[in-house]
């Protein structure tokens, strides 16, 4: 990889300030970035680790939210989100392998949006708020195609609220040789109606397939997914599989899902 | 730039390009070629040490991250009279080793599991080992010694 500066900063402020610098980028875990970079297809100037904030990791619940601030380690997520809020628990402990989720964080998993990463479909499948250095945004407005977002250069995901459901499941239908989603469905279940996200399979990124919400929300059982079918031409088509496989994985996934949360 | 951290219980500082990677750090400033380079791409776990008693690809983290860090390697784990760790011990015992390449990585990631879930079931050893990839085994030995290791019976279908 080709060299560059490294900075790791103690605050926020300067980690903002940092990041001003051309060419900067923000490294989180790295464990996207740094293959990235060793394949030069990313070849920033300026690192800015930001794993030297205080108050950048950790797990924490306030009535009916989950927080988990941006920095934290899918390994944490794991272990401590268990309690309150089990599917994203779920989801965590079955990113990557047990290294990748030492160092991986669900910030820099959230800003870097790969159209197959699991948590973009926590956050989506939740309507989570995604806070950053500057503002608040809501996940229907952040994810904004593959590997694009609503963040703009140099902001920093400093925390993520989940709104807990009362039931929800994560079905991820593995790509063994990458370990990250050929197709993934998060399913959630709230007083006021179900939510139906999926990664992995659209073109554009993760989605909200809103009508198995509205059928889920009438009636939540697998069974309520009967006529509904996702259409393959929005879905990626791939040497790992077609549209039409990926559009049908969607459906068997979500009743997984559903199964499971029920 | 300086870093400095502990290394196998042992200070050490080193002066580094900013771009140099943990593992390389390790094997060619710091002489402990124990850790394996397999893939350089974070898919085959040869590299894993611990860091801060978690395990990491030491491929995919940078050395000046591990700034103040405590780093374990395959030569931190047996005693200083040369006595195996439990862990290696079985590892020998079990034959789960043909090559040795990718061995001090399985060891790491089984010394992390087991601190985690110290009587793991044959499924989850399975399972925490999918970051590790052997060319040899086939994994059943090695499964085997990390059911022995953890000091339960070794059962007799995978003998």
């Amino acid at each position: 990889m080709y060299n560059f500066e490294f900075q790791k900063p103690g605050s926020i402020e300067d980690a903002v300030a940092a990041l001003r610098h051309e060419d900067a980028m923000p490294l989180g875990g790295g464990q996207t970035l740094l293959p990235t970079m060793k394949a030069r297809l990313a070849s920033p100037t300026r690192l800015v680790s930001l794993g030297g904030i205080p108050g950048m990791k950790g797990v924490s619940s306030s009535g009916d939210t989950l927080i988990v601030k941006g920095g934290t380690t899918h390994a944490i997520v794991a272990r401590e989100a268990g309690g309150v809020f089990p599917g994203l628990a779920q989801l965590a402990s079955h990113i990557g392998d047990a290294a990748v989720r030492s160092r991986g964080t669900i910030g820099g998993s959230l800003a870097n949006n790969d159209p197959a990463a699991c948590y973009p479909a926590a956050a989506l499948g939740t309507g989570a708020t995604i806070k950053t250095d500057r503002r608040e945004i809501a996940a229907d407005e952040f994810f904004q195609g593959m590997f694009s977002t609503a963040l703009d250069e140099g902001e920093i995901i400093t925390e993520v609220r989940f709104p807990i459901p009362q039931a929800a499941n994560y079905q991820k239908f593995l790509q063994p040789a990458s370990r990250f989603a050929m197709v993934g469905v998060f399913v959630a279940r709230f007083a006021d109606g179900v939510r139906v996200a999926v990664t992995g399979a659209g073109n554009d990124g993760v989605f909200r397939w809103s009508e198995a919400e509205s059928a889920l929300s009438s009636n939540f059982s697998a069974d309520a997914l009967a006529g509904l079918s996702v259409s393959a031409d929005d879905m990626i088509a791939d040497i790992h599989g077609s549209g039409a496989y990926r559009a049908h994985l969607v459906k068997e996934l979500t009743g997984r899902a559903v199964l499971a949360a029920s | 730039m300086k870093i400095s951290m502990t290394v196998n219980g042992k200070e050490v500082a080193r002066e580094v390009e900013d771009r140099r990677l943990l593992v390389d750090y390790l094997r060619q400033d710091l002489g402990l070629t124990g850790t394996h380079v397999g893939c350089d791409t974070s898919q085959c776990g040869a590299c894993v040490v611990h860091v801060d008693g978690e395990p990491v690809k030491a491929c995919t983290m940078l050395a000046a991250d591990a700034e103040g860090a405590q780093v374990k390697t395959i030569e931190g784990m047996a005693g200083k009279d040369g006595t195996l760790h439990a862990i290696q011990a079985a590892f020998q015992e079990h034959h789960g080793l043909q090559c040795g390449f990718c061995t001090p990585g399985m060891i790491m990631s089984a010394a992390a599991l087991l601190k985690e879930n110290p009587k793991p079931n044959e499924h989850e050893i399975r399972e925490y080992l999918d970051g590790n990839i052997c060319r040899c085994t086939g994994y059943h030995n090695i499964v085997k010694a990390i059911m022995a290791a953890s000091g339960q019976p070794v059962a007799i279908a995978a003998e």
